[in-house]
């Protein structure tokens, strides 16, 4: 799922072509357009980011900004289109002798390969020495950046949990309230099914959406320490109690009818489950904070009078802090140990991704900034109720669990999610779910 | 094409009275360009896959050699087993699906009146788009609450639209959409055969008494037979490397069952960072390919190039 935070707009497949062509690029050479050749005095640095027309806005001020009093410059290069193709591409770019001078990540397993071949500069003594800039970050998020206890990433775009929204006028007309506890969210399914409605939206067909529910009730039932030990590659991770719990409370769900019968064929990014949800056909949906600014796009009026939010419910007798969250803690801007300036590319991330114009042309955006002490800047997001939720959410989170593909070594992830889906389509009890988990290598 | 052959050589041999046999030949520097293509686009990265496959690579850094382990690792694996056994059924399928329409549809257009030249290019529309689009398109009709499987799914056993989302369903699809990708462009191969068919043959058969159904069965068909031949060539090998639709319709799923041998190289190379090991399936993948057309060009006869014309 971590993959997919901009992915709101259209799913497109260059994926299948980036993949094909990558490996006749690595195998030449000369991947990677390669620009950094000195420039009057100074370089040409490339900043790799994804495709996003208002966050790219956003990063072009700022290096505009930059620009201007540095003999380095930086440009933008916003490469197409959704998660999948851009970590491809990213790859064959960072194993090419030109990989990007700084780059957009998801923190994390996403990077952890390049910090392991001396590929990322590890910003921590810089962070140290300049405990103003460290301290302009909340902690939480730009700890969830570490990779072996060392700082890799800062922070570059609002944060993304995983919320729990709800149509509210849907609630109030049935007399409903958003659940406080599991028992209370069992009880709305029942409710919602009896009354011809589906409970909650879920776009099966992408199958990371099904990872949400398993990240939140393993979080809820076992604490964080469950997924530390699987991120931690300890032998028997899966066979935590939690992990069979949480299974078996998705297990019921799905037999409870919470997602309706064909979820399975619902995608999301072409916005499948969004629509039901706008639609009023699905209650509730469990989903990053981008679902906001998805439904602001596509259903303007449901987003502005029935879109509401509340926090994942508590599992009573579960182990975890109900104020625990899971999702992305935000996006990141790494350098590479190869760039043609080192400094002038950590000058850069200093000098501009906790600066005033930049927090607050990313609040303009929906964004809500991984930046410390600024609630009262709030005010000018376009859902500035939302934005000060997500705020206050994350910051009196005592975890921030990073959603688990993007946390996990590369070759987990896909038998992670191909596994999970197959237990929301009963052909994998939750015990055959966990000994196909142990055994990836 | 059926022809070719005994033209060619009456042309030599006019050639060879006239002593100019030696003068007409192309020399073997005009392939040059073809060979350096074909060995820089195609020969080379084949050798640099190979080379791989005998390594540990996760796309950074050098590769490490590891001997045999990746090929070890492929006779083991029941995952890659199973996506060959789900591309075996795939690939059969849609050539069963598709060959009896192209060659039905092939026949049919290749009359000449001109609602049938209009029809033609209706049907050969699928050809003009791009695999993706094509995909994108399908998905959408397939949603199980605002597309056609809503509305339709109930006829054919999905009341509630789940076609993609159940495993027999998502592979029915992918057939389906491979089918309506691909059959016009095997029915203008048909088309073509077709209209080389000589007339006097049927004129024979009319005389001989034959119905339509006869003539079909005993001039075309036989008359066909090396369009037959290249078509499901085209079809089989080509039905190995599926791919854009499958990531696109289903991602593989639900499950792993549509996850293709294709699909899978594709995971292993590019979500597990595994590329040694995504070499191994690659050549896998050639090697099935290669063996597959030699069988079909042995088995049919196709390789002795027996004219079709034989006994006129």
């Amino acid at each position: 799922m971590g993959e997919k935070p901009l992915s709101r707009r259209t799913f497109l497949s260059a994926a299948g072509i980036a993949g094909l062509s990558a490996p006749l690029l690595a195998a030449c050479g000369t991947s990677g357009p390669g620009d950094s050749g000195a420039k009057g005095g100074g370089k040409t640095l490339q900043a790799w980011v994804l495709v996003d027309q208002a966050q790219n806005r956003v990063q072009q001020g700022a290096i505009t900004d930059f620009n201007k009093a540095s003999a380095s410059k930086v440009k933008l290069l916003p490469i197409s289109s959704d998660g999948a193709a851009y970590t491809d591409k990213l790859r064959v770019g960072m194993g090419s002798p030109n990989p990007p001078d700084i780059f957009f990540n998801w923190g994390s397993g996403s990077i952890r390969n390049y910090v392991q071949t001396g590929g990322l500069v590890d910003l921590g003594p810089k962070l140290s020495s300049d405990t103003a800039w460290k301290n302009s970050f909340l902690p939480s998020v730009l700890d969830a950046g570490k990779i072996d206890g060392k700082y890799y990433g800062i922070p570059l775009r609002g944060m993304q949990p995983v919320i729990l929204f709800y149509n509210k006028t849907l609630f109030a007309e049935q007399g409903q309230k958003p659940p406080a506890t599991f028992d209370d969210l069992l009880k709305l399914v029942d409710f919602f099914k009896s009354k011809s409605i589906q409970p909650f939206a879920l776009g099966g067909l992408d199958q990371w959406p099904n990872l949400m529910w398993l990240e939140y009730l393993v979080e809820r039932t076992g604490g964080p320490s469950v997924f530390e030990n699987i991120a931690a590659g300890k032998p028997g991770a899966w066979q935590d109690p939690a992990i069979t719990t949480a299974l078996q409370q998705i297990r019921d769900l799905v037999d409870r009818g919470a997602f309706g019968t064909n979820f399975n064929s619902v995608n999301y990014v072409k916005d499948g489950a969004g629509l039901l949800f706008a639609k009023g056909k699905a209650a509730m949906h469990l989903m990053g904070t981008w679902e906001v600014s998805n439904q602001v796009d596509r259903h303007k009026s449901f987003a502005a009078k029935d879109l509401s939010f509340a926090p994942f419910p508590l599992v009573t007798g579960g182990k975890g802090d109900p104020n625990a969250v899971v999702g992305n803690p935000t996006n990141y801007f790494s350098v590479s140990t190869k760039s043609a300036d080192k400094d002038a590319a950590i000058d850069f991330l200093k000098k501009e991704m906790s600066s005033g114009a930049y927090v607050d042309a990313l609040i303009k955006t929906g964004d809500v900034p991984a930046v410390a002490g600024i609630e009262g800047k709030l005010g000018a997001s376009p859902q500035p109720d939302f934005a000060r939720y997500v705020y206050q959410l994350v910051q009196k989170a005592p975890s921030f669990t990073l959603s688990w593909d993007q946390a996990l070594a590369p070759q987990l992830k896909t038998p992670l999610l191909s596994n999970l889906q197959s237990v929301f389509t009963k052909k994998k009890s939750p015990e055959q779910f966990v000994s196909a988990m142990e055994s990836v290598k | 094409m059926t022809a070719a052959v005994p033209v060619a050589r009456r042309r030599a041999a006019r050639a060879a009275e006239r002593g100019t046999d030696r003068a007409a030949r192309p020399g073997a520097v005009w392939v040059l360009p073809a060979v350096l293509f074909f060995g820089l686009f195609a020969g080379l990265p084949l050798v640099l896959v190979a080379v791989l496959s005998f390594t540990s690579w996760n796309g950074l850094g050098t590769p490490t050699f590891n001997g045999l382990d990746n090929w070890r690792r492929l006779l083991k694996d029941s995952s890659v087993l199973d996506s060959l056994r789900i591309s075996a059924i795939l690939t059969v399928l849609s050539w069963a699906v598709q060959t009896p329409l192209a060659l039905l549809l092939g026949v049919w257009a290749a009359g000449r009146q001109r609602n049938r030249a209009v029809l033609s290019s209706v049907f050969f529309l699928p050809l003009l788009m791009s695999t993706a689009a094509i995909a994108i398109t399908w998905l959408t009709l397939l949603d199980p609450n605002f597309g056609l499987a809503a509305k339709f799914g109930h006829y054919i056993g999905f009341p509630d639209g789940n076609i993609i989302g159940s495993p027999r369903g998502a592979l029915a699809c992918i057939v389906v959409v491979v089918t309506w990708q691909f059959v016009p462009f095997h029915t203008l191969l048909y088309q073509a055969a077709a209209r080389q068919v000589p007339r006097s043959l049927y004129d024979a058969a009319t005389v001989d008494g034959a119905g339509r159904v006869r003539q079909f069965r005993h001039v075309t068909l036989p008359q066909l037979r090396n369009t037959i031949v290249t078509s499901s060539v085209l079809m089989l090998v080509g039905s190995l490397t599926y791919f854009e639709t499958v990531l696109i319709l289903t991602q593989g799923g639900p499950g792993t069952s549509t996850t293709i041998l294709p699909q899978k190289m594709y995971i292993s190379a590019f979500r597990d960072y595994q590329m040694g090991y995504a070499s191994v399936i690659a050549l896998a993948l050639v090697a099935l390919g290669t063996a597959l057309s030699l069988l079909i060009v042995r088995f049919s006869g196709f390789a002795k190039m027996r004219s079709t014309l034989e006994g006129m």
